[in-house]
């Protein structure tokens, strides 16, 4: 299967790679999708006092379109609200990524991602 | 002297297909331009060659499966050979009984064969494998009925090349007067095949998986006792009647020559082979959670199949772009289904997605081995830093306690 020029980009260049510690009040952590499934993302946000994401941290466990997808949403959440972040649409990753019909379920999970990471912060500061 | 430099990719996926040896196109060709006749023309000097070139091809394959050289049937490869061989034994047979038996960890062509049948009102029993890839002759024995007319087998398996006991298959079958097929695709120029001794009813042969051109096959039909089967292909009343249509020369010549250097090469090319796989497994195995899938004893030398544990294998594969290899894992279908026969194993979803098929073959090289070696640690290591499950391993948690946000 052939793989669009950005995918291949994020895939051999991933961004954002690495763990915040979980126990951190700032670091709100997502993970979605399971290893039966052939995919499982875990995604960190580092929120300033202010609201705004000021890092992100991805690791994946999947095919090169997850892997990518992740490193490219640890990218757009940065600087945005938490609201913000959680609006992030996966048709909007599957656009800029140009995933193929069969890869459509990474973007999926990677907005699932951001949005179990939101949850996941706001859960600490209740 | 130096080293002649690697060509890339590294070609390490002969079992989907091998390369057509230089020597057998040589022997092709003059069947194109130059003796065009065809076969069946008994009139004149340029059919008389066409078919002296089939029936030399014709010894050859033969030869290297020691049958008698009127009972092959020329096909257009592996998988006509099954459908002629189960729906034409089916067919014929159906008065005596409606029952087929084969394996789960057998190739499309036999399963959606069988599924065929079933649609057309035979019953078909899959059997399961162990955890090595190998069947149970016990449980065989437990699912052949009175009504039972055919069980068919794969000689060598095409993802993990583990090789099954014909022999005693072919005896227990031969006692309970049950023709059985044997899908040979993947064993010639692999192992031993001596059809004079072998219980064997109909066996099914490929060229292309043995260094001979794609498009062309046979089927092996035993003469005593004699085997019979309805016609899938109706014309001219070629190959006996057994399948009409005119004979391919080049294919055929290509074909025969294939058998013949396979016969006169195996045993020093398995020799090297194995070196060669054994070395490979070495690299490999200097990482931590590698897991060989299927037997590595009963097998044959030109396949390894790994799970690389906390991997994926799709992005594995993607990885190791230098190397052209597949995924056991047919992720890139719709269904993200793991392959079946890994699954048949017994294997967890996690390592059947993390699988993959190395299958080594005539040209590769020492060096090839040593380059896919350093290549897969290298990519393995990087993906397991990407992978939250390797971190999770690292960190002691138990990946099967973990209640996963399933999607």
């Amino acid at each position: 299967m052939a793989y669009s020029e950005k995918v291949i980009d994020h895939y051999e260049n991933p961004r954002n790679v690495g763990s915040f510690d979980k126990g951190d009040e700032s670091v709100g952590t997502g993970m979605v999708g399971a290893p039966a499934c052939g995919d499982v993302m875990k995604l960190q946000i580092k929120v300033g006092k202010d609201g705004i994401i000021e890092d992100a941290r991805f690791k994946t466990y999947g095919c090169g379109s997850a892997i990518a997808s992740s490193s490219l949403v640890t990218e757009w959440v940065k600087g945005k609200k938490l609201d913000e972040a959680a609006g992030i649409k996966n048709t909007q990753i599957a656009a800029e990524l140009s995933l193929p019909p069969v890869k459509i379920h990474c973007s999926i999970l990677a907005e699932d991602a951001i949005k179990a990471a939101v949850e996941d912060y706001k859960k600490k500061h209740q | 002297m130096t080293k002649p430099a690697l060509s890339f990719p590294i070609y390490l996926d002969y079992s989907a297909t091998t390369p057509v040896d230089p020597r057998v196109a040589q022997k092709m060709i003059p069947y194109l331009t130059e003796h065009y006749g065809n076969p069946a023309s008994r009139s004149h000097a340029l059919g008389w060659k066409a078919e002296e070139a089939v029936e030399e091809a014709r010894e050859n394959v033969a030869a290297l499966v020691r049958c008698d050289a009127r009972e092959l049937v020329w096909t257009s490869g592996a998988t006509e050979s099954i459908n002629l061989a189960l729906k034409g034994a089916a067919e014929f047979y159906k008065s005596k009984g409606k029952h087929l038996v084969t394996v789960k960890t057998e190739h499309k062509a036999t399963l959606d064969t069988m599924r065929e049948l079933e649609r057309r009102g035979f019953e078909v029993t899959y059997l399961d494998v162990g955890a090595d890839g190998l069947l149970d002759l016990n449980q065989l024995e437990g699912a052949l009925r009175k009504d039972t007319i055919l069980a068919s087998v794969m000689f060598v398996n095409n993802e993990i090349g583990v090789i099954q006991d014909i022999a005693a298959i072919g005896e227990m079958c031969r006692q309970k007067g049950i023709l059985f097929h044997v899908d040979s695709a993947q064993a010639t120029g692999k192992c031993d095949i001596d059809l004079q001794s072998l219980k064997v009813d109909l066996m099914s042969f490929s060229a292309h998986k043995t260094y001979g051109p794609k498009g062309v096959g046979a089927l092996f039909v035993r003469r005593k006792p004699r085997v019979r089967l309805e016609a899938q292909m109706h014309g001219g009343g070629h190959e006996r009647g057994f399948r009409s249509g005119t004979l391919a020369t080049h294919q055929i010549a290509g074909m025969g020559e294939a058998f013949r250097l396979a016969k006169l090469e195996m045993a020093a090319e398995c020799h090297r082979i194995r070196v060669l796989r054994d070395n490979l497994l070495a690299g490999i195995r200097q990482m931590e959670e590698v897991f060989v899938n299927g037997d590595l004893v009963r097998r044959v030398p030109h396949n390894l199949n790994v799970s690389f544990n906390f991997v994926e294998g799709e992005s594995l594969i993607m990885a190791v772009k230098d190397i052209a290899v597949s995924s056991g894992s047919a992720c890139t279908s719709a269904s993200l289904e793991p392959s079946y026969v890994l699954r048949a194993l017994g294997r967890s979803d996690e390592l059947a997605h993390s699988s993959i098929r190395f299958t080594l073959g005539r040209f590769t090289t020492q060096e090839e081995i040593d380059y896919t070696a350093d290549h897969l640690r290298a990519k393995v290591a990087k993906l397991r830093d990407l992978s939250p499950l390797w971190e999770m391993h690292k960190d002691g948690i138990d990946l099967s306690t973990v209640q996963w946000a399933a999607h």
